[in-house]
């Protein structure tokens, strides 16, 4: 149990790094963060105690293993994860070149 | 038949990926091409609304047949609901394509924009028609990356600065909904919509599936810009290209946002009366506080993306009205008749707001402003501009007999029948606040007749400008034809008893 709520408080952790920071990066990383603790979450779903890894081997008996799916989850959101970070790293340099600061009070032609 | 259901996926991508392939070789037949797939698609969707009927088609990717009756694999659904959805989305995909391919000229990189445009297509097709929790959640980014790339694509500094801020509350939006798919696999066991709903209905215990939902809520809200969480909306919508306005405005917040919700919430969940007044509390704070916000703004495309919330606002308190009667044992005729109001608005918004905004991009194309104190006289320079816009104008604020007017006449029978008077009172006003702002944007751009000296040389756009706009604005017409008894049942009755179905 400790350890989701673990997962909990870093997942919170994120959150507020990307609600108080104010520098375009270190939002990013507080994002990352947040994307973190839900890996670690997704895994934890899938994770029996004393679990071996899923590979089914027909020569043994069934053993106990660990849920293969919340795995395969983890390995598509990492992808998607790693599209969405590179993304946003590219805004965030593309916006350095225009006002030549990373402080998102200074990045603030859009009003209203 | 079953196996025409991918095509909606595949060929979207096929093109996405073809596009930067042959834009070497013929890059004037790759123009084409995202608007000749989507017709295709339209076609392909309304022949399988007139086949599926009432009923659900259901295609199993990779042929995964269910083993002990539990599904595994992927499942695409064809229902009444789904292929409306479908064929807005590809219909407005179309003409904001065809819009694109003047308007689009004036950009470097013009392979990316149709490749992206085809790509966020693809993701939304795929949101509507999967089955599966994680594949949906794949479809949401697929499509909500391409749109993230597409508003940064003028590369000024408004649009990236736009586009960062839509990045990270869009990301927070699916990091909220990747949690609750987590929760939800937790709780159940599996992640086909179907199997999952059959679990959460026959569990007693409602404190779980009430967190769940309040993620989901949350998630879904940020990417429909529902009013606590509607920052990002007009900043992205206003400064993206007008034919991706357009789309962002007219499906993408519908597909990922307010139809996600309503097929989750009306086939997954029991209904609850907590989470029907959440919904129905965020539909009248949007419908209200978006149009006030509205009101007071003097950029164009920010007055529209306002608007957008404002309408959503309308679709959400629809069903929440109908989700709180169901709640309370009411009679379903009148949930099913807000239902009705809620996803006929829907599709009708699709229609009139992309109009409207690619008329902001006509307007903003031929005199490089959009500034409402800078236009003026307009209606004599581009007149299927201006007539086009009247009729969307129109249409959004609710004048007989455009379609917005029938909709929203509903949603308030419905109210008043389900005896919420107090929301059928906002609704008007919020109606008549929405015809107001609209007269003040007829009357600075278009009928005023003092013109600036600068506005003089302005010319009609092209041709190819022209055609989607007319093809919109007798679309703004002719879907009030959907009442007709006969093709009412086709076109929106199954599309409201897919998702009254479950529950009764």
């Amino acid at each position: 149990m400790i350890t989701y709520l673990l997962c909990f408080i870093l997942f919170l952790v994120g959150l507020y790094g990307v609600l108080t920071r104010k520098n375009l990066i270190k939002i990013i990383i507080g994002l990352s963060v947040m994307e973190y603790s839900l890996y670690l979450f997704l895994t934890l779903i899938g994770y029996i105690e004393g679990g071996a890894a899923p590979i089914i081997d027909p020569s043994k008996p069934a053993s106990l293993v660990v849920d293969p799916l919340p795995q395969a989850f983890v390995l598509t959101a990492i992808v998607i994860g790693l599209a969405t970070t590179a993304l946003l790293l590219a805004i965030a340099i593309r916006l350095y070149k225009k006002y030549k600061t990373f402080d998102i009070d200074k990045i603030n032609t859009l009003k209203g | 038949m079953d196996s025409l259901i991918p095509l909606f996926i595949i060929i979207p991508l096929g093109i996405a990926f073809l596009i930067p392939l042959t834009w070497r070789l013929i890059p004037g037949i790759c123009r084409f091409l995202p608007s000749t797939g989507m017709l295709a698609l339209v076609v392909i969707a309304f022949f399988l609304l007139f086949y599926v009927g009432e009923g659900v088609v259901t295609y199993k990717v990779g042929g995964w047949e269910p083993m002990d009756n539990i599904p595994i694999g992927i499942h695409l659904v064809a229902d009444g609901l789904s292929m409306m959805m479908l064929i807005i989305v590809n219909i407005i995909g179309m003409m904001a394509g065809l819009f694109s391919i003047p308007y689009i000229n004036k950009y470097t990189g013009e392979n990316y924009y149709y490749s992206l445009f085809s790509l966020m297509v693809a993701g939304m097709n795929g949101v509507v028609m999967t089955g599966d929790l994680f594949n949906l959640f794949v479809f949401l980014e697929v499509s909500v990356i391409a749109s993230y790339a597409l508003v940064a694509f003028g590369t000024s500094k408004y649009e990236l600065e736009a586009s960062f801020k839509y990045q990270v509350l869009g990301g927070i939006a699916s990091l909220f909904i990747l949690f609750s798919l987590a929760m939800t696999y937790w709780y159940t066991g599996t992640l086909n919509i179907a199997d999952v709903a059959q679990v959460i209905r026959s569990g007693s215990e409602g404190s779980t599936a009430l967190f769940i939902q309040l993620f989901m809520v949350a998630g879904f809200g940020l990417k429909a810009a529902m009013i606590p969480f509607h920052a990002w909306l007009p900043d992205a919508h206003s400064s993206a290209p007008s034919p991706i306005s357009a789309m962002l405005s007219g499906v993408l917040i519908k597909a990922i946002g307010v139809y996600a919700i309503l097929r989750l919430f009306f086939t997954m969940f029991n209904i609850t009366i907590e989470i029907s007044y959440v919904i129905t509390t965020i539909g009248v704070l949007s419908m209200v506080v978006g149009v006030l916000l509205a009101i007071g703004q003097w950029d164009m495309k920010r007055l529209l993306a306002y608007h957008s919330i404002s309408q959503m606002g309308y679709v959400m308190t629809a069903a929440g009205i109908a989700m709180i009667i169901i709640a309370k044992g009411g009679e379903t005729r009148v949930a099913a008749l807000a239902l009705a109001g809620g996803l006929f608005h829907m599709f009708n918004h699709a229609a009139f707001k992309s109009l409207l905004f690619l008329n902001a991009g006509a307007v903003e194309y031929s005199t490089g402003t959009r500034n409402l104190k800078e236009l003026g006289g307009m209606a004599d320079l581009m007149p299927i501009t201006s007539i086009t816009s009247m009729g969307a104008s129109m249409s959004i604020s609710g004048i007989p007999p455009f379609n917005g007017f029938f909709s929203k006449l509903i949603i308030i029978i419905a109210a008043v029948q389900g005896r919420f008077y107090l929301i059928a009172l906002l609704a008007v006003i919020v109606s008549i606040i929405t015809l107001a702002s609209f007269m003040k944007v007829q009357r600075y751009v278009f009928l005023d007749k003092t013109r600036t000296q600068k506005l003089e040389d302005a010319r009609e756009v092209p041709f190819l400008m022209c055609l989607p706009m007319i093809i919109m604005a007798i679309l703004c017409l002719a879907m009030s034809l959907m009442l007709i008894p006969g093709i009412r049942d086709t076109f929106l009755l199954n599309a409201v008893n897919t998702l009254l179905s479950v529950i009764s």
